[in-house]
């Protein structure tokens, strides 16, 4: 029997990969598509309840999330495009020139 | 095992596996390729779950238009001109450490917490398909967010075009 306890672990799994992609990855790409990996997770867990608590808010709060994440996706690449016309790299380590 | 369960560990093992192979890949269009499967069969865990537009949606929007655009910046960019040797930084053993003590400690909270059922086991809207349910509470209780989401889409069609134009006379780099 899969109960709403399944749904959680997947979605703390993935949100743990999506957090180490972000941490550990240099190219700036992969750090986006791991944001989108940690967004999806949020969506499991979303959905899992919405079907638990037999309450349609959940589901209405992916349709949002979704929303954001394309908009977050297009702002994202854009900046990632003008970074690269601009510095010729999309290695986070060597953009540095706001380090303190 | 039911159905059911075979279905959930399926798309279980297949997510994760396919998450795993995003993150781990060098070449970033096998990481784009990796995420597709990845979203794909998280569709597939909404129809269990009884969510079929979010499923829709999911195939649609995420797979079809979000992990498209990804693929055509990363076309766009020729990225094999300057392969990174190595592609994570100098924090890995410190980071997995903490993130694994960051899932486990979720994990053991989830499967320890209780979490209390409805009083009124189902609501009215749940009667409807699942489309008509979420239409009708995106257009009633959530009508004021939904018109504040068709304003973010439309700064970031903005914020996209504004950032990536080029100014007039610049040249091709």
């Amino acid at each position: 029997m899969i109960t709403l306890t399944h749904y959680l672990v997947l979605g703390a799994i993935v949100f743990l990969i999506g957090i180490m992609g972000v941490l550990l990855r240099r190219n700036v790409i992969i750090i986006l598509l791991s944001i989108e990996l940690m967004l999806n997770a949020v969506n499991i867990n979303m959905v899992a309840f919405s079907d638990y608590l037999q309450n349609m808010s959940g589901q209405v709060f992916v349709f949002f999330i979704m929303t954001v994440a394309a908009a977050e996706a297009a702002i994202g690449l854009a900046i990632v495009v003008v970074l690269f016309r601009n510095r010729e790299t999309i290695d986070v380590d060597r953009i540095n020139v706001m380090r303190w | 095992m039911g159905l059911q369960s075979f279905l959930f560990y399926y798309f279980a093992i297949v997510i994760i596996a396919t998450a795993a192979l995003t993150v781990s890949r060098r070449n970033p269009i096998h990481s784009v390729m990796f995420l597709v499967p990845c979203f794909i069969h998280t569709a597939g865990l909404f129809l269990l779950l009884g969510a079929e537009f979010l499923a829709a949606i999911q195939v649609l929007v995420y797979t079809g238009a979000i992990m498209v655009l990804y693929l055509f910046v990363v076309f766009l960019l020729d990225l094999p001109s300057f392969r990174i040797k190595k592609i994570t930084h100098q924090q890995t053993p410190l980071a997995v450490l903490a993130g694994l003590v960051l899932v486990v400690q979720i994990i053991v909270l989830t499967v320890v917490a209780v979490f209390p059922r409805p009083a009124a086991e189902v609501k009215a809207p749940y009667f409807l398909g699942n489309t008509e349910a979420v239409g009708a509470s995106l257009y009633t209780t959530f009508l004021f967010p939904f018109e504040l989401a068709s304003l973010v889409l439309l700064v970031a069609i903005f914020g996209a075009v504004v950032l990536a134009r080029r100014e007039r006379g610049e040249e091709l780099p």
